[in-house]
């Protein structure tokens, strides 16, 4: 009786030390993203600075978004997330087994790790700033080349729709494959040692090792860091937009959706960045609860996994 | 002994793959150190592998530039991370000590709303966001870029997981028998256990908020007020053509350095806290 009492006492602690968050939650993020869901009902923008609305018109800047190009600029988002993931998650993978495994004994594997995490902490402004002057036509890129005699006119990397979007690719590439290899690292080394042993016995090696072995077993974590990293593509802004200032240069095609949005607020486009953003909100909830789903403690999911996994190895090992 | 041929090949071309990124990775930084060094007319004539003898003037031409005060730009970037990762630690730390040693009827209810905005993009709340600040005259100030940073949900996560591993809750109770009240509990023996964690944490949030673009560029208006990434987009938005290229190149690399030097002293726990940070147990 008397510890009842006194665990409900404490009980008020725990809602003063949740409360800041929470607090502060609400103010910066929730009543933001209920206004922002208001105003995609209404009519509201300035036009020079003439103030128009608000005015109520339904679902119209829905209706008139799917008419924009917003297609498009998502297809574009799409289209530069899959240049940079592809290499990333394969490069990644290579080289997360090759740091595990022992046998092939890398050296310098600290220096290796430091130097590929290293573009992940890079301002991505700058970085991206940087890029636009080493591949601008009289950049050092085009010096080197010319001066080993690759190419005989210097190229316009920026002016071409390619060239754009290869860059921009490349450079998410460079900044997350790092990221992405410590992560799969840290879950090889999660996997027991036993099976690797027992996995050698049977004479499961090299490519066998890692299809058979590696690849099921990090499955939860390869499909965790792929979602995260739709997310993080989806939000893909510092790049393009310093890249091509904010233009989306060569006509628009490396336009993406966070750029677009950037481009509503910034005219003052209340209306069109309200609706827009609560079609990004409806992607990213969905996404979120995938997550939300896979880092859950008592996620069904990945018990459910687990048990079918352990079965069928089960039933292999019966075999 | 059969096997090992095949293992000295497999050796030769991993080193070999690995060599090759790391140069990427580095070639870029390269360059960028080699023509910060360099002088305008230099750098029109070609590109050279050697250092030039420019840097401190170089330097000085980007520290006396009164259009793009990239000093004034890292010290408002100093103040905002700093803060922000003072705040962010504190207050997930708080949150998560809240949620993991007490017991209310709230508590699964607060827990799972916040895994369910574990990773929900600031963007799409910036409309409202915007507003509101101006509604709260905050509008072209650097505070609606360090208060936000108290309620993150990604580091709450971190150091729930983090105090699940590390403080049994029999420490907690042995404190509250000797009359330690709730908060000093915390402050005294919670947070001082948490330490790895936070440290890693105020890394990872500095350099997010150092590096962050999007909603500084929308709050922030006035010149002296401005960011490190804001100028460099700015000097992106410049007349390019007639630019000294040797002082762009020196605003580059002041503004990337002194996250190089932080990583380079902590690299170390930086990497491990990477795989801390994400990964579940």
């Amino acid at each position: 009786m008397r510890k009842k009492s006194k665990s409900i006492s404490y009980a008020k602690w725990g809602y003063v030390f949740i409360l800041p968050f929470f607090l502060c939650y609400f103010i910066f993020s929730l009543i933001p993203l209920l206004d922002t869901v208001r105003y995609s009902f209404f009519e509201y923008y300035r036009s020079g600075i003439k103030e128009v609305g608000p005015t109520f018109i339904g679902l119209q800047n829905y209706a008139s978004l799917l008419q924009s190009d917003m297609l498009k600029y998502g297809a574009n988002t799409l289209i530069l997330w899959v240049i940079g993931f592809i290499p990333q998650i394969l490069i990644a993978l290579l080289l997360a087994v090759w740091f595990t495994d022992v046998r092939l004994k890398i050296r310098g594997q600290q220096f290796f790790k430091v130097v590929i995490y290293l573009p992940n902490l890079i301002m991505a402004s700058a970085f991206a700033m940087l890029f636009f002057t080493i591949f601008s036509t009289n950049g050092p890129v085009n010096s080197i080349l010319m001066s080993m005699g690759i190419i005989k006119e210097r190229i316009d990397f920026l002016g071409s729709v390619l060239g754009t979007r290869s860059l921009i690719g490349f450079m998410n590439f460079l900044m997350w494959f790092g990221n992405t290899t410590i992560m799969l690292m840290a879950a090889i080394m999660g996997i027991s040692m036993d099976v690797f042993e027992a996995a050698e016995i049977d004479g499961c090696t090299g490519f066998k090792r890692f299809y058979y072995i590696i690849l099921p077993l990090i499955r939860p974590i390869l499909a965790y860091t792929l979602i995260t990293a739709i997310i993080g593509g989806l939000q893909m802004f510092d790049v393009p937009q310093i890249l091509t200032n904010g233009q989306g240069t060569p006509d628009r095609t490396s336009m993406t959706l966070i750029m677009f949005l950037n481009s509503h607020l910034k005219s003052k486009n209340y209306g069109m960045a309200g609706a827009l953003s609560v079609y990004l909100f409806i992607v990213s909830a969905i996404l979120c609860f995938i997550v939300y789903r896979m880092t859950n403690d008592n996620d069904p999911d990945g018990s459910k996994a687990a048990a079918k996994r352990r079965e069928k190895e089960e039933r292999r090992r019966r075999k | 002994m059969k096997s090992k041929k095949p293992n000295a090949l497999r050796s030769v071309v991993a080193h070999t793959v690995l060599v090759i990124l790391s140069f990427m990775c580095l070639f870029f930084f390269y360059i960028l150190i080699v023509n910060a060094t360099r002088s305008h007319a230099d750098l029109q004539k070609g590109f050279s592998a050697l250092p030039g003898k420019y840097f401190l003037t170089n330097l000085m031409k980007v520290a006396n530039d009164g259009t793009f005060p990239m000093f004034k730009g890292i010290l408002n970037s100093l103040i905002v991370s700093g803060c922000s990762a003072a705040l962010c630690t504190y207050f997930s730390s708080l949150t998560a000590y809240g949620l993991y040693a007490y017991d209310f009827k709230l508590k699964k209810v607060a827990f799972t709303f916040i895994m369910a905005i574990l990773v929900m993009p600031t963007q799409v709340t910036a409309m409202g966001f915007l507003r509101l600040i101006t509604n709260m005259g905050m509008y072209d100030s650097l505070l609606p870029l360090i208060i936000p940073s108290i309620a993150s949900p990604a580091v709450f996560y971190f150091m729930y997981s983090y105090l699940q591993s590390s403080l049994p809750l029999s420490l907690v109770e042995a404190a509250r028998i000797d009359g330690c009240g709730e908060f000093k509990i915390f402050n005294r023996i919670v947070l001082p256990i948490m330490k790895p964690a936070i440290a890693v944490q105020a890394i990872f949030t500095f350099v997010g908020s150092w590096n962050n673009y999007f909603v500084p560029a929308l709050v922030i208006q006035s010149k002296d007020k401005m960011t490190v990434p804001i100028l460099i987009a700015t000097l992106r938005g410049a007349d390019y053509m007639n630019f000294d290229s040797a002082k762009i190149y020196m605003m580059i690399m002041v503004a990337i350095v002194p996250i190089i030097i932080i990583y380079l002293l902590l690299s170390k726990y930086i990497i491990a806290g990477v795989t801390l940070g994400g990964v579940k147990e």
